[in-house]
């Protein structure tokens, strides 16, 4: 009973945060909701075992992204009648494509079928060693080459970002 | 076997190379490769001839050409007593006029150019002779049509070269339209279409018809007649005869070679290798001597009026040719083949001999205005003359045995040959009147020309006068090999040599006939000499007078009996109009500009439209974005 | 103990709000922050099928693509700056360069 009444605080949270940054006027003010987000998310994550990824989701996410999109916000210094109108012209045909999502979401959902088999990784098997040791294995060994192709992606965000925000000089 | 295969790959090589490399690197040496590659070929051509008359026949396939289904198609050679002669008569006067070209091209800009085309022109020609099947002859057949027609358009800057060059190919297509019938007839009935397999089996095929619009037709009759179209326009006989004597407007060598002693021939050549064919129609040889016949006189008459020196010569060619098919017709295959040999030196001879004379008056062609060249140019002068002689059938030259033969095998041909005999002995006087009112107007009396070009009056270089000479050596001698029985006993080598492949000429007469129809046109022949020396020599006015006096027949004879006028009224007008108001005004104009257009228009306006969608505007893309992941889930969940 | 569905479910309905922001807001920051969102309730129910299907594999996904999202807000942002450069706004509506 316990874990379903703290999931549903953080359920309750994060949609409402959620509905929050789409709707903030001032991107600020989204980007702060923004961290509140991340925060609970990073809370269920602990609930499921994952320690590592809570932890990442706070320093990546929310110490590293949503302070270079203030910093981009602040950089921009937006006026305000910039932010008069909030919403496109076709707002409705967006909320009604996300609602239609979400009831197709929940109908495919609802004919997931229960777990053939399970893996090795049980909550012991992890406990046992440490959540970090066990997906340094699985990362550095199984998914060695993702996680190396992952970081050129990285170096080439690094590059692109430099040559297009650099300012041309003459 | 390499001997054989080099004949025509020497000038094959050669036209390589100066197509290649003349315009570049060889540029006046052109002819230090067409000519030994030329005289190689005739080498090699006479140890082929020692081989064949040692009685070594071959038939060698050196590759599979074309291979699909039941159509099987070689390239190979059949060289038996009748190439081994075409090939002598080939390669020998090539080489005579590769040699004289040297000096006659001499400082032309196209003469890299010219000698390509004259080695092109002698493989099409090799090959044609030398084919073993029909589809290599109808080759070497289409290739010395092109060759034409790049020579006789050699100098294209010209119009009315370049025309010439034009009306000789559309001539010829007419005629070769139907020999590629005949080809493809061959091949329909006899399933094959290499010479042994089809001669062999005509038995099986005697008798048999096709209906044709609803007439039943001896099959081989068709064969032969769609053979002989092509023969007509190669050979140039009525009604295609009209490209030969426009054909004048190549570099005379050209008109040697091509339209005087090989190509032109080709068309005998054609008919006496399909002989086995022929002999089993009688319509079809009817055909062949009657157009033969009445080309011979036609063209012979028309020559009596003309001014232009070449073209004298050359309807002289196409009346020599009517004699050819005259022959074939009457059956008497070894003698056409006879007297294409004889008939290409003596012809040559007076092309490359008129060819001099037209060098030194720097192009002149109109013998009105020449006279008394005798004393300027004297090689040139015997040389014409022997070559005269020997065409108008003097007794000891090389025309007379030839000409003899063929009018005593008409005279012996039935009452149809009768009829023939006296068209033949009409043109023989003809034949005699003109060449030698040429020889009177054009080296006796006094010159007629500029004051300008007399000065400059020569003798054409060693280079060009020693080829005549070989060639009237050629003129005089050819003969001899073709002796009648009635004079030397034994003395018809070349008939019982082509006698295995052309069979004997069929005929008979008495002594007291054969004698009596030598005698006479002998006699003609002298007769002609005779009234040329009188109207050209002696009284000066004669002509005019008499041109005056039957001004309709002179007028009909001068315009050709308007025979280009009817052709261009007839058949060159309506087709103009045709494709000027239909082709190029309907098909091309509306239907052809319209669906070429009409596409990228339809094209052009959707696209007009479509770029309305693409907006540039982020969040419609993303809209639809997700419309379309809606709707394949929509579908995955929905639709099992 | 708490169903796999509720995670599943909790992570659609975050999806479809990123989705509606995205689709509805002018602001381009506004709507990249919803990019963001979307891919952050994938990674929650990557991380929930991790832990019922006891597997690692979600976990290792999660993690790469938090580096893509990071690469792709970089970048992204860098796009935003180079072209208020060019033109002074950050409304979708009004950026059509590649209007056909």
């Amino acid at each position: 009973m316990l874990p379903k009444l703290f999931f549903a605080y953080f359920a309750v949270v994060i949609v409402g945060t959620s509905i929050l940054v789409i709707t903030r006027k001032n991107p600020i003010h989204s980007v702060l909701w923004m961290l509140v987000l991340f925060v609970h998310i990073a809370a269920l994550y602990l609930f499921l075992n994952a320690e590592f990824l809570a932890a990442i989701q706070i320093i990546i996410y929310a110490g590293a992204i949503l302070v270079l999109f203030l910093f981009v916000i602040m950089l921009l210094n937006l006026k305000r009648e910039e932010m008069e109108k909030r919403f496109q012209k076709q707002w409705p045909l967006g909320v009604f494509a996300g609602m239609v999502f979400i009831v197709f979401l929940v109908l495919i959902l609802s004919q997931i079928v229960v777990f053939p088999q399970l893996g090795p990784y049980s909550i012991q098997a992890i406990q046992s060693e440490g959540n970090l040791m066990t997906v340094g294995k699985v990362l550095y060994t199984e998914y060695l080459l993702p996680f190396e192709i992952t970081s050129v992606i990285l170096l080439v965000a690094i590059i692109g970002a430099v040559v297009l925000a650099k300012r041309k000089v003459n | 076997m390499l001997k054989y295969t080099l004949i025509p790959l020497l000038p094959l090589i050669a036209f390589v190379i100066n197509i290649l490399f003349g315009r570049n690197y060889i540029k006046d040496k052109a002819h230090w490769i067409a000519v030994p590659a030329v005289l190689g070929s005739f080498v090699l051509s006479v140890s082929v001839f020692m081989d064949v008359y040692a009685g070594n026949v071959i038939n060698l396939n050196l590759y599979t050409w074309i291979v699909s289904g039941n159509f099987n198609v070689p390239i190979g050679f059949l060289i038996d007593q009748l190439t081994a002669t075409m090939l002598i008569v080939v390669t020998s006067i090539s080489s005579l006029i590769f040699i004289y070209s040297i000096g006659y091209m001499h400082g032309d800009k196209g003469y890299h150019r010219f000698f390509a085309y004259l080695s092109l022109f002698v493989f099409s020609m090799l090959i044609l002779v030398m084919a073993n099947n029909f589809l290599l002859l109808y080759f070497g057949w289409e290739a010395v049509g092109l060759c034409s027609y790049f020579l006789i358009g050699f100098w294209f800057e010209k119009k009315s070269a370049a025309d010439a060059g034009k009306k000789a190919f559309i001539v010829n297509r007419f005629g070769d339209f139907g020999f590629g019938l005949g080809v493809i007839l061959v091949f329909l009935t006899f399933g094959s279409l290499e010479y042994v397999e089809v001669f062999a089996n005509t038995g099986s095929v005697l008798g048999q018809t096709m209906n044709i619009l609803g007439y039943e037709v001896d099959t081989i009759t068709v064969i032969c007649l769609l053979l002989f179209c092509g023969a007509v326009g190669k050979s140039a006989q009525v009604p295609l005869h009209v490209w030969l004597p426009d054909a004048m407007e190549g570099p005379t060598p050209v008109s040697a070679l091509i339209h005087a002693a090989t190509m032109v021939t080709a068309g005998v050549f054609m008919v006496a290798r399909c002989s086995p064919l022929f002999n089993l129609s009688p319509d079809a040889m009817t055909v062949v001597a009657v157009v033969g016949g009445i080309t011979a006189i036609f063209a012979a008459s028309i020559g009596l009026v003309q001014n232009d020196i070449k073209r004298i010569i050359a309807y002289s060619t196409v009346s020599q040719l009517g004699y050819m098919f005259l022959a074939l017709g009457m059956g008497a295959y070894t003698t056409a083949i006879f007297h294409l040999y004889t008939h290409a030196y003596f012809k040559a001879l007076l092309f490359l001999g008129s060819g001099s004379v037209i060098h030194a008056l720097h192009n002149e062609m109109n013998i009105q205005k020449m006279g008394g060249l005798k004393k300027y140019m004297p090689v040139t002068y015997w040389t014409f003359l022997i070559a005269s002689l020997s065409i108008s059938g003097i007794p000891g030259l090389a025309g007379f045995f030839s000409k003899d033969e063929i009018l005593w095998r008409a005279y012996t041909g039935g009452d149809l040959g009768k009829f023939l005999w006296v068209l033949a002995i009409v043109s023989a006087f003809m034949t005699a009147f003109y060449s030698f009112r040429l020889i009177y107007l054009t080296f006796h009396g006094k010159f007629r020309g500029t004051h300008e070009q007399e000065h400059h009056l020569h003798e054409s270089p060693p280079v060009m006068t020693i080829p005549l000479i070989f060639l009237a050596l050629g003129a005089v001698g050819a003969g001899w090999v073709g002796i009648p029985p009635l004079l030397m006993d034994h003395g018809d080598k070349i008939g019982e040599f082509l006698a295995p492949v052309l069979g004997h000429p069929k005929g008979e007469g008495t002594h007291s006939e054969e004698l009596f129809v030598m005698g006479l046109s002998v006699l003609i022949g002298l007769a002609g000499i005779f009234t040329a020396f009188i109207m050209y020599l002696k009284k000066t006015d004669l002509p005019y007078k008499v041109g005056s006096a039957f001004q309709p027949v002179y007028k009909l004879l001068y315009n050709k009996y308007w025979v280009d006028e009817l052709y261009y009224k007839t058949i060159v007008k309506p087709a103009l109009i045709a494709s000027d108001k239909i082709f190029l005004g309907f098909f091309d104009g509306r239907l052809i500009e319209g669906v070429v257009n009409g596409i990228p228009n339809l094209i052009g306006s959707l696209g007009q439209r479509l770029r309305k969608i693409q907006t540039g505007v982020l969040s419609h893309y993303g809209i639809i974005m997700a419309l379309g992941a809606l709707v394949i889930i929509g579908v995955m969940i929905f639709i099992k | 103990m708490v169903p796999l569905s509720w995670y599943i479910v909790l992570s659609a309905v975050v999806f479809s709000i990123g989705v509606i922001g995205f689709l509805t807001r002018r602001n381009l920051i506004i709507a990249f922050i919803s990019i963001e969102l979307m891919l952050n309730s994938v990674n929650i129910s990557l991380v929930a099928f991790s832990h019922y299907l006891q597997s690692i594999k979600g976990q290792i996904m999660v993690f790469l693509v938090i580096a893509v999202a990071a690469a792709e807000a970089v970048v992204g942002l860098a796009i935003l700056i180079a072209l208020f450069r060019n033109k002074p706004t950050v409304n979708v509506d009004e950026i059509n360069l590649l209007k056909g």
